[in-house]
């Protein structure tokens, strides 16, 4: 099983971003610190038996909780679960809230992954974004990370950013992989509903027609005024070209977002997409267990006043629900889906259910068979949704 | 009452622009005759159809009968025939005035006569119908009694001095008006024992008694057993039941004689042989001639309804087998289209009336429907001499066999304030209307005549009408007949393949600003492929617009963080049932809105 704690902390919130994260004081950060203890005694017991092959403690920005507390939070883990010897111990954690004395005790705690979130490498972007950092300060945290002995590090970058050239893409993709991470994921920036940036940029997509650069839309904001989006064709490109570059410089895409060194790539995310159940720990947190998916409350006094699952987001899974997400979950790995598998599981070929589906988008181009795996094409890749609503029974 | 004297009958109708209380006052004249109580009253007790109450206006004409003790002591038989109220429906309304001997005039008494109150006066009294007027809604404020009835007399020389002056809606004054319909409608006449005549005014469909035709009985006497025979069709039938109308139900009778209204049923099965306006005569008895008036309702305007679901095709027909039993006026025929399937070809007596069927289709019969772009019949004068009805675009012939080209006009008088002459004048010469004529009715009225091509008006002239005047214009118009004109077939190309349900009929002069406009829609309606996809306008094969619809370049959810697929789960789903939606043709899914979005490219 796998293991997510979620630290729905930040220091201030960017204008992309649509996760369940918020600013709040340190009280209230201890106060969840020890929810998060009451959780994890809760599944104590349910969990007996089960090796933790993974942890990953995402965000929000977790390393800007006292890194006192995160010790405290991987010893409250080890008394409540059995964590594999060599499980992958992930955390986010942002440049600027770095220190040695952190990463040191990080390193002491057992964590043995470090996700930064960098984005781009360009100050003007960044602060487009709304980061609290520049690009010297995450140069100067990757070295802390290396001289802690972070050995496995992913770099988070974002393409198609407000006012971003494919020449300043392409120098942020460069200065990165010459610092030669052993993991980076390079997604495409998304306009979530309800961010400033979906007010802001939303109606440029609309139909997908991103306006091309130059056009101004000037209005308050000093930092966003005439700022466009790069057009689609250039975010296409740029997502391309991201591939290409990266495998020239010895990174293989193994997912729709994700580039890793050989043999780096990150077993919890992968878990995801293949079925491997995983508890959801904090606020809003999902979970697959035992055949069934839920959340844990959104809501902040909630959950610190002891209230976890929330039962209206419990999902049984059936046969069928199941199969589905051997599909729709499982074409996001690079690989494909082995089809002797679902056959494995399902005691049914996927051709009986899916042969249809399968023959039109291998006629598309969106798919290929090889060596029993069904994967997404280059041109599947880039419109996976497409191909997957089409794995939905019924 | 088995013996009711003809003098005691009233048999009227109310007449009136929309909105000038015609349904109400009807409400008030039932209810004060003391047929029902207050508390039996629904708001409006004439329009039992959900569908009428919501758009506020009656489809169906239907008839009541009541009994008034007048201050002279008698008691009259008040026979009050509902007329619909649209100019889409004005033969449904003649057939009505047919059955009366006179009509009660509402006007509004702070609007004063519109376009319809004198297209209907002019009707009524083609009819030879004694009409006397009432002025309604004095309650409002803005009225102005006076003003109007001056109006009336000036504009349609009705004495109106002495007309009720009244409130349907707060029930005031409506004791003159039942006097009144007593002493100047006048009586019925005609020989109970002549051969029967009697004129059908409407039908309606009972699935236990079959058709219950609604008549006026001109001459003759009609009981049970008679056996009756249709004039314009020739079926003969045996009389089951006669009666007449008490509100919202039949009574039964003995019989009906010269000079009364109701009903009889002969287990009719088809309401095709009971054709509203057609005369009904005593089969071993016969009458020498049918009533004057009948014609055969002939559709105005014609689209195409296919079933969303193509497996729904025999539903599709049996609703509208059982739509077209209460109403004459709707035509079908079954078509194809390789767009679209099978489906029907529906004529309708004009675009409101297309509405109401569609929309009782989709609400009472639970259809899903996929209709393409209405189209008038066009008369298509052949090289070889021959002529034909085009009532589907699809099926024009190729220009080279056509000598020339024929398209319905009407004629059309539009009523509005003098501040807005200019901008409705521009609108009718967009409409490549013709200008007749312009008479003021007061200082601040005009009524402007125009010859406008039907093709133009259908669409969304009303709207138009209505948005460029601020609701202020009315409208009413009546078909001239055709004339020549320079037409064109405007076919749409999506991906190089014609799509048949898409082409229609056009002015040679407005196929390029509705092919251009035709593209860009469709390109919005269109949801991007995986391949690019050239929307193309074309007028015998020449292309004249185009638009593309690009192809997808991205439709990833890149981000799937902490395990939460519940989101993209739901983004697939949304994904699969819009694809459900769609018509396949060729290799493009198109949207079904998508056909029906010609309708709506006025560029206001």
């Amino acid at each position: 099983m796998e293991l997510y704690l979620h630290i729905p902390f930040c220091v201030k919130k960017c204008g992309y971003c649509d996760f369940l994260s918020f600013p709040a004081d340190a009280g209230v950060q201890r106060r969840y610190v020890e929810a998060l203890f009451r959780e994890m005694e809760q599944w104590k017991e349910p969990c007996r038996g089960y090796e933790v092959s993974t942890v990953f403690v995402g965000g929000g920005t977790p390393s800007l909780l006292e890194a006192e507390w995160m010790a405290e939070i991987f010893d409250g883990i080890r008394q409540n679960f059995c964590l594999a010897g060599e499980a992958e111990i992930t955390i986010e954690a942002n440049p600027g809230t770095l220190t040695r004395k952190k990463l040191d005790i990080y390193k002491h705690a057992g964590i043995n992954r470090l996700s930064l979130g960098l984005q781009s490498s360009d100050n003007r972007e960044l602060a487009v974004l709304g980061r609290i950092h520049t690009w010297e300060q995450f140069l100067e945290s990757y070295r802390l990370a290396r001289e802690s002995g972070f050995q496995n590090i992913n770099v988070d970058l974002m393409s198609a950013l407000p006012g971003q050239s494919m020449a300043s893409w392409l120098c942020t993709l460069r200065r990165v992989t010459e610092l030669e991470p052993e993991h980076i994921s390079a997604y495409s920036l998304i306009l979530e509903e309800g961010t400033p940036f979906y007010e802001r940029y939303g109606h440029q997509e609309e139909k997908g027609n991103r306006v091309p650069d130059g056009l101004s839309l000037a209005d308050g904001n000093e930092a966003l005024s005439g700022i466009s989006l790069p057009d689609e064709d250039t975010e296409r490109e740029m997502y391309h070209r991201t591939e290409e570059f990266l495998k020239g410089c010895g990174y293989e895409r193994y997912e729709i977002s994700n580039y890793a060194k050989k043999g780096r790539e990150c077993r919890h995310n992968t878990g995801y997409w293949t079925g491997v159940p995983y508890l959801g720990l904090g606020l809003g947190a999902a979970s697959l267990w035992e055949g069934r998916r839920f959340s844990n409350v959104r809501e902040l006094s909630g959950y610190l006043n002891g209230r976890t699952t929330d039962r209206d987001s419990l999902q049984i899974l059936t046969e069928q629900d199941r199969q589905e997400e051997f599909f729709y979950l499982g074409l996001r790995m690079v690989r494909g889906v082995p089809l002797a598998q679902f056959e494995e599981q399902f005691r049914r070929q996927a051709e009986e259910i899916y042969s249809g589906v399968i023959q039109k988008h291998i006629r598309d181009g969106t798919v290929i068979v090889e060596d029993g795996c069904l994967r997404l094409t280059s041109l599947g890749m880039d419109v996976s949704n497409y191909v997957m609503a089409d794995f939905l029974q019924g | 009452m088995a013996d009711i004297s003809q003098d005691k009958i009233r048999n009227f109708c109310i007449i009136a622009h929309i909105d000038h209380g015609k349904s109400t006052l009807a409400d008030r004249i039932i209810e004060q005759t003391g047929l029902l109580t207050s508390r039996e009253m629904q708001a409006q007790v004439l329009d039992n159809m959900d569908l009428e109450r919501e758009r506020g206006i009656t489809i169906k004409s239907q008839a009541v009968r009541t009994v008034y003790r007048a201050k002279d002591g008698e008691e009259y038989i008040f026979n009050l025939i509902d007329t619909p109220g649209h100019v889409d429906f004005n033969y449904e309304v003649s057939r009505s005035l047919a059955a009366c001997d006179g009509a009660i005039l509402v006007v509004d008494a702070a609007q004063g006569i519109e376009a319809q109150t004198l297209a209907n006066v002019y009707l009524a009294l083609d009819h030879d119908l004694d009409v006397f007027p009432v002025i309604n809604k004095i309650d409002l404020p803005s009225a102005d009694p006076d003003r109007v009835a001056e109006e009336i007399e000036d504009v349609i020389g009705l004495e109106a001095h002495d007309a009720p002056r009244i409130s349907a809606k707060m029930g005031l004054n409506i004791d003159e008006v039942l006097e009144s319909i007593v002493t100047k409608i006048p009586a019925p006449d005609g020989d109970p024992k002549a051969p029967l005549s009697a004129l059908i005014f409407d039908s309606l469909y009972d699935s236990y008694r079959g058709v219950i035709v609604f008549c006026r009985i001109v001459e003759g006497t009609v009981k049970r057993g008679t056996r009756i025979r249709m004039f314009a069709t020739g079926a003969s039938y045996d009389v089951v039941e006669v009666g007449y109308f008490g509100a919202g139900q039949f009574i039964p009778c003995e019989e009906l004689s010269a000079g009364m209204v109701g009903y009889l049923t002969a287990s009719i099965k088809n309401v095709k042989d009971t054709r509203v306006g057609d005369t009904i005569t005593d089969r071993d008895q016969p009458c020498k001639e049918p009533l004057p008036g009948y014609k055969k309702v002939t559709p105005m305007v014609y689209c195409g309804m296919y079933p969303a679901d193509g497996a729904r095709y025999p539903e599709l027909r049996d609703a509208l087998e059982k739509l077209q039993l209460n109403d004459a006026s709707l035509f079908f025929e079954p078509e194809t289209s390789v767009a679209l399937g099978f489906g029907f070809r529906c004529g309708f007596l004009g675009l409101l009336h297309m509405e109401i069927i569609q929309e009782r289709l989709e609400r009472e019969y639970n259809l899903d429907l996929v209709t393409t772009a209405p189209s008038v019949v066009y008369r298509i004068h052949k090289t070889n001499g021959e002529v034909i009805d085009l009532t589907n675009p699809t099926n024009m012939p190729d220009p080279s066999e056509i000598d020339y080209m024929e398209e319905p006009i009407v004629s059309a008088e539009i009523m509005v304030t003098t501040e807005f002459v200019g901008a409705i004048m521009k609108l009718c010469q967009e409409r490549r209307g013709v200008y007749l004529g312009m008479e003021y009715m007061e200082e601040t009225r005009a009524l402007l005549k125009y010859e406008l091509p039907l093709n133009e008006i259908i669409y969304d002239f009303f709207d138009a009408l209505k948005s460029r005047s601020r609701g202020y214009a009315s409208f009413d118009y009546d078909l001239k007949g055709y004339e020549k004109s320079d037409l064109v077939k405007l076919d749409i190309l999506i991906n190089r393949e014609e799509v048949d349900a898409l082409s229609f009929i056009v002015f040679e002069g407005s196929a390029y600003e509705r092919g251009r406009k035709m593209c860009e829609k469709l390109k919005d309606e269109i949801p991007r492929h995986l391949f690019e996809i050239p929307i193309q306008a074309a007028v015998g094969g020449k292309i004249i617009a185009r638009e593309t619809v690009k192809a997808v370049r991205k439709d990833v959810l890149a981000k799937c963080y902490g395990g939460d697929i519940t989101r993209k789960k739901k983004l697939l789903e949304k994904q699969k049932e819009g694809k459900k939606r769609m018509r396949q043709i060729g290799n493009v899914e198109i949207p079904q809105k998508a056909f029906m979005s010609v309708l709506k490219l006025d560029n206001e």
